[in-house]
C-alpha cells in the first residue's frame, strides 16, 4: 500500500462525511421549508419571519440546556411551545394578512424578524453560545473500518426522517391532510370549505411553526447559536420552496435534500479554488452561492419550480 | 383627457408642498449643526434608494427584494475605482457606478422578469444574496469586514473642491448639496418618466399586464427598461453612500437593505412619488430619536413597521388632510357624466 | 383552398390542434377568414371556441398545426408581435385597464402599434394623432362621451363597447371578437350588432358567439365546432340545413 492509496482513502472518507453532512443539513432544511411551503401554499402568506422561529428554537435549546443540563427536555417543550406560538401568531396576526398584498406581508414579517432579534438580544445577549451534544449520543459510530460519524448527527437524520414520514402520512392519509392538499393546489377551495378554512389555517401555521422550532433545537448543538442565525437559513429555505414548487411537501423534501447536498459540497470543495487565479476566485465565489445559481437555473427552465403547477 | 398621473401630486398645493420641502432642505445647513447635516445626507441617500425602487413598486407593481444589490454594487465599484489612498473625481466614479449597476440590473432583470409575483420576489432575493455572497465569501472587496475607500473628489472642469480647505463646521456641506442635487434630479427624472408615454405604458402594465400584451406591447421589454433604470438610480444612491461614509461592507448588498427601502416606500406612501422620500426621512429621524432614548433600536424599528402595516395603509403621504392627496381609491376618481352634453360646445378635456 | 382565392384570405389555420396534458381542446381545425368577411364560430360550451381564439391571438401555443396571418406564418410569434401584424382581439370576460381613463385605454391601444420608441419620452397630450385615432375608435364603438371617466366605473355594457374600441384603435386587418354580446342587455346588444355589421365591411371579423339568432343574422360564414373539431362550415343556410349539425348541436333551436 503506497502513500497515494492512503490519500485516496482519506479523500473518499471525507467525501462520505460530506455526503452525510449534506443529507443531515438537507433534512433539517426540509423541516423548515415544509412549514414555509404549506403556509404559502394554503394561506398565500410570505413569511420572512419563519427563519426567526428556527432561531427561537435554537435559543430555547440553549437556555433550556443551560437550566436543566440536557437537551432532552427541549424537544417536547419545543414541539408543544412551537405549536402554541404558531397558533397564537396565526390567531393574532397572520389570519388578517392572508388576503393582503405581498408587500404588506413582507413588511409585517420583516418587522417580526427585527422584534425577534431584539427579544433574543434581551434574553440571551449578542454572544455566540455553544450547546453541548447530549451525553447519551456523544460518541462516534463506526461506519467503515477507520471511519466513524457522530451519533448525534445520525440521530438527527433519523428523527428528521421520522418527522418527514409523519408529515407525509398526515398530508397523504388523513382527511385533514386531503383538505390541506386541496387548498394548496387551489386556494379557492378554501373558500368552498367555508368554516373549516379557519381551522386549517390555524393547524397549518401551528405545525409549520413547531417544525421550524424543532429544527432549531436539533441544529443548536451542531451549529452553536448566534445572532441572525435564522436569516441565512430563511433564504435557503425559500430557495428550497421555490425549487420544490409552492405548496408541495414532496417537492420540498426532494429539493431540500438536493440543496443540502449542493450547498454542503459546494462550500466544502469550492474554497480550494481560491487563490488559483481569477478563474479560481470565480469558482470560489460561485461555490458559496451554488444554491442560488441552482435556483436560477431551475427557474429559467421551469418558472414555477420542479414540482410546481401553479403560476 | 388622458387623465392624471397617479403617483404625482394632484393639486397645485401638493406641488407647492414638494418644492417647499426641497427648498427647506436647501436652506437647512445654514441652521443645523454638522451632526444633522450629516444625518440628513444619510436620509437623502436612503430616500434616493427608496425613490429608485418606487419606480418598480409604485410605478410598475414589481416588488423586488434584490434592489439593495445594485445599491451595494455601486458602492463597491467606487471602492474598486478608488481604493484607500487613490481618490478619483466624481465625474468618473458616479457614471461608472451607475453604469455598473444598470448593467447588473439588465442581466438580473432579464432573468427574474420571466417570473411573476411570489417567484419574482424570491428570484430577486436570491440574486441579491448571490451578489452578497460574492462580496462576503471572497476577498474581492475586503471580505466580511468590508474596506475603506477614498471618497470621490468633487471636481469638475479642472477645478477641485478640497473639503479640508473649508471651516470645520462646513466640511459636510459639499456632500450634503451633492446629495440634494441628485435627489432633486432623480425626482425630476422620475416625474418626467411618469408623465411621458413610457410612464403611461408602465402604469398600464401595473394595472393589467396581460391586456397590455394583447394590445401589442412587449411588456417584458418595458419592465426590463424600468428595472434597468431603477438599478442605475439605485447605483447613484450607492455611490452617494460611498461618498459620504468612505466605507463598504457586504451588508450594503444584503436583502435587509432592500427590505428597508420597501419599508420607506410603505411608510411614506406607496401611492405617491414623494412617499419614499418622506418615508426615508421619517424613518431615519425616528431611528435617531430612538437611539437617544433606548438601546433597543430594532424594537422601535419593528414597532414602527408594524404600526405602518397595521394602521396606515396609505402611508404618510396618503393621510387625508395632506393637499397632494392621491384620490381616495383607484377607479372612483374624476367623473364626467356619460350623458350627452347639454351644450354644443362641450369639450371633454 | 377557398373559392375566393388565396389572395384575399387574411387569416388561415392549418390543422391547428391543442391539447392540455392529453385532453384535446382543439382538434385539427382548418379554417379561413377573408377580407370583408364576418365568419362566426359557434359551438356548445366546452367546444374549444375560446381555446381557438387564444391560439389565434398567441396567448396559447398550439400543440401542432400552423396559423397564417396575411400570408405570413405567425405560429411562432408572440402575442404582441401578432398585434403589430394586424390582429386585434376582444376578450370574453371584460379585460380593460380599469384605473385608467376611457380615452387612455384606447390611446394606449393606438400607441402600441404606431409609436416609434424614440417618442416614448414625450408627454401623451401632445400626440394629437393618437388621440384622434382613439376618439374615432370610441365613437365607432358607440362611446361618444365620457372619455375622461375612469374605465372601471363604466357600466358593464359600456365596458364591452370599450373592449371593441380598444381593438379598433389598433387598426387591425383581422378582428377576433370573443362573445362581444356576453352580459349585454337587449338594447345594447342591438347597438353592437349594428356595429359588427358595419365593421365587417372593412375588417375581416372572426366572431365567437352564443346567441344563435344573432349569429345567423349577421354572419357571412359559419363554422360549427364540436368537441374541438370542425363539424361543418359554410354559409348560414347550408349550415342550418346540415343534418349532422342539427343532430349534434342545433337540435331544438333550428
Amino acid at each position: 500500500m503506497g502513500p497515494g492509496h492512503k490519500a485516496r482513502d482519506s479523500k473518499s472518507k471525507q467525501m462520505v462525511a460530506q455526503l452525510l453532512n449534506g443529507l443531515q443539513y438537507g433534512l433539517l432544511l426540509f423541516l423548515v421549508a415544509s412549514g414555509l411551503t404549506l403556509v404559502f401554499g394554503v394561506m398565500g402568506i410570505i413569511n420572512l419571519a419563519h427563519g426567526s422561529l428556527f432561531m427561537i428554537g435554537a435559543y430555547a435549546a440553549f437556555l433550556l440546556t443551560k437550566m436543566t443540563g440536557t437537551l432532552w427536555l427541549a424537544l417536547p417543550a419545543g414541539l408543544l411551545g412551537g405549536l402554541a406560538l404558531g397558533a397564537a401568531l396565526e390567531w393574532s396576526l397572520f389570519r388578517h394578512f392572508a388576503k393582503r398584498e405581498h408587500l404588506d406581508q413582507v413588511m409585517l414579517t420583516f418587522a417580526l424578524i427585527l422584534l425577534a432579534e431584539e427579544l433574543r438580544a434581551l434574553v440571551a445577549g449578542n454572544d455566540f453560545h455553544s450547546v453541548p451534544v447530549p451525553a447519551l449520543l456523544d460518541f462516534p459510530v463506526p461506519v467503515t473500518s477507520g471511519f466513524a460519524y457522530s451519533a448525534y448527527r445520525f440521530a438527527v437524520i433519523g428523527l428528521c426522517l421520522l418527522l418527514a414520514l409523519a408529515m407525509f402520512l398526515w398530508i397523504e392519509r388523513t382527511r385533514m391532510g386531503a383538505k390541506i392538499r386541496a387548498a394548496a393546489e387551489n386556494p379557492e377551495v378554501v373558500d368552498i370549505l367555508g368554516l373549516d378554512a379557519r381551522r386549517i389555517h390555524l393547524v397549518v401555521f401551528a405545525v409549520g411553526t413547531a417544525l421550524a422550532v424543532v429544527a432549531g433545537i436539533l441544529a443548536a448543538p451542531l451549529t452553536s447559536v448566534y445572532p441572525g442565525m435564522g436569516d441565512g437559513l430563511l433564504i435557503i429555505s425559500f430557495v428550497v420552496v421555490v425549487i420544490g414548487g409552492l405548496g408541495s411537501i414532496a417537492g420540498a423534501f426532494w429539493s431540500a435534500l438536493l440543496i443540502g447536498l449542493v450547498d454542503t459540497l459546494g462550500k466544502a470543495y469550492g474554497p480550494a479554488f481560491q487563490g488559483t487565479g481569477p478563474l479560481g476566485t470565480l469558482v470560489a465565489a460561485g461555490s458559496g452561492s451554488s444554491v442560488y445559481i441552482l435556483m436560477i437555473i431551475v427557474l429559467l427552465w421551469r418558472p414555477t419550480g420542479l414540482f410546481g403547477q401553479r403560476t | 383627457m388622458i387623465g392624471r398621473v397617479r403617483l404625482l401630486p394632484q393639486t397645485g398645493a401638493g406641488w407647492a408642498l414638494v418644492w417647499l420641502g426641497f427648498a427647506a432642505l436647501a436652506a437647512l445647513p445654514f441652521f443645523a449643526t454638522p451632526f444633522y447635516v450629516g444625518l440628513i445626507t444619510t436620509a437623502m441617500t436612503a430616500a434616493m434608494l427608496a425613490l429608485s425602487l418606487q419606480l418598480l413598486v409604485g410605478g410598475v407593481g414589481l416588488v423586488s427584494l434584490g434592489h439593495g444589490a445594485f445599491y451595494g454594487l455601486a458602492a463597491y465599484i467606487v471602492y474598486f475605482l478608488s481604493p484607500e489612498g487613490a481618490a478619483k473625481p466624481i465625474w468618473l466614479t458616479l457614471p461608472a457606478a451607475m453604469c455598473g449597476s444598470a448593467l447588473a440590473a439588465l442581466v438580473i432583470g432579464a432573468i427574474s422578469l420571466r417570473t411573476k409575483g411570489f417567484f419574482f420576489l424570491m428570484v430577486t432575493l436570491a440574486f441579491g444574496q448571490l451578489v452578497y455572497s460574492v462580496f462576503h465569501d471572497t476577498k474581492l472587496g475586503g471580505g466580511t469586514d468590508g474596506a475603506y475607500l477614498a471618497k470621490p473628489l468633487l471636481s469638475a472642469f479642472g477645478f477641485t473642491l478640497e473639503t479640508t480647505s473649508l471651516p470645520r463646521s462646513k466640511r459636510a456641506w459639499p456632500v450634503y448639496y451633492v446629495a440634494l442635487v441628485q435627489l432633486v434630479l432623480m425626482f425630476g427624472l422620475l416625474t418626467w418618466i411618469l408623465r411621458s408615454m413610457l410612464g403611461r405604458v408602465l402604469e398600464g402594465v401595473r394595472v393589467n399586464d396581460g391586456r397590455m400584451r394583447a394590445l401589442g406591447f412587449n411588456t417584458f421589454a418595458y419592465k426590463l427598461a424600468a428595472f434597468t433604470i431603477a438599478g442605475a438610480l439605485a447605483g447613484a444612491a450607492g455611490h452617494m453612500w460611498a461618498m459620504q461614509s468612505g466605507f463598504v461592507n457586504p451588508e450594503l448588498v444584503g436583502w435587509h437593505r432592500s427590505a428597508e427601502a420597501l419599508l420607506h416606500i410603505l411608510l411614506g406612501g406607496i401611492g405617491t412619488l414623494a412617499g419614499p422620500i418622506v418615508g426615508a426621512f421619517a424613518f431615519i429621524f425616528l431611528n435617531d430619536v430612538a437611539q437617544q432614548v433606548t438601546e433597543r433600536k430594532l424594537l422601535v424599528e419593528g414597532a414602527v413597521i408594524l404600526a405602518a402595516v397595521l394602521l396606515m395603509r396609505n402611508g404618510i403621504t396618503g393621510l387625508r388632510w395632506l393637499p397632494n392627496l392621491p384620490s381616495a381609491k383607484e377607479g372612483t376618481a374624476p367623473d364626467h357624466d356619460l350623458a350627452p352634453p347639454q351644450k354644443e360646445a362641450h369639450v371633454d378635456d | 383552398m377557398t373559392e375566393a382565392g388565396s389572395s384575399s384570405v387574411l387569416l388561415e389555420t392549418v390543422a391547428l390542434s391543442k391539447s392540455f396534458g392529453g385532453v384535446s381542446a382543439v382538434r385539427s381545425v382548418s379554417l379561413t377568414l377573408s377580407r370583408g368577411e364576418l365568419h362566426a364560430v359557434i359551438g356548445p360550451n366546452g367546444a374549444g371556441k375560446s381555446t381557438l381564439v387564444n391560439l389565434l391571438a398567441g396567448l396559447l401555443e398550439p400543440t401542432s398545426g400552423r396559423i397564417v396571418l396575411d400570408k405570413r406564418d405567425v405560429t411562432q410569434l408572440r402575442e404582441h408581435q401578432r398585434t403589430h401584424l394586424g390582429l386585434a382581439r376582444s376578450f370574453q370576460r371584460t379585460n380593460i385597464l380599469g384605473s385608467l381613463t376611457v380615452l387612455e385605454n384606447v390611446r394606449l391601444a393606438a400607441q402600441a402599434i404606431s409609436l416609434p420608441w424614440q417618442r416614448l419620452t414625450r408627454p401623451p397630450d401632445g400626440e394629437v394623432q393618437l388621440i384622434e385615432t382613439a376618439r374615432s375608435a370610441l365613437a365607432r364603438a358607440g362611446l361618444e362621451y365620457g372619455h375622461g371617466r375612469i374605465a372601471g366605473t363604466l357600466a358593464h355594457g359600456q365596458q364591452r363597447q370599450l373592449e371593441i374600441a380598444m381593438a379598433l384603435a389598433a387598426r387591425p386587418k383581422v378582428l377576433l371578437l370573443d362573445e362581444p354580446l356576453a352580459g349585454m342587455g337587449p338594447e345594447e346588444g342591438e347597438r353592437v350588432a349594428a356595429l359588427l355589421k358595419s365593421l365587417a365591411g372593412e375588417h375581416a371579423v372572426l366572431l365567437i358567439e352564443h346567441d344563435m339568432d344573432f349569429v345567423f343574422a349577421v354572419a357571412d360564414r359559419l363554422t360549427v365546432l364540436v368537441e374541438g373539431a370542425v363539424l361543418a362550415t359554410g354559409r348560414p343556410d347550408d349550415v342550418r340545413a346540415n343534418v349532422e349539425v342539427q343532430a349534434a348541436y342545433l337540435g331544438g333551436h333550428a
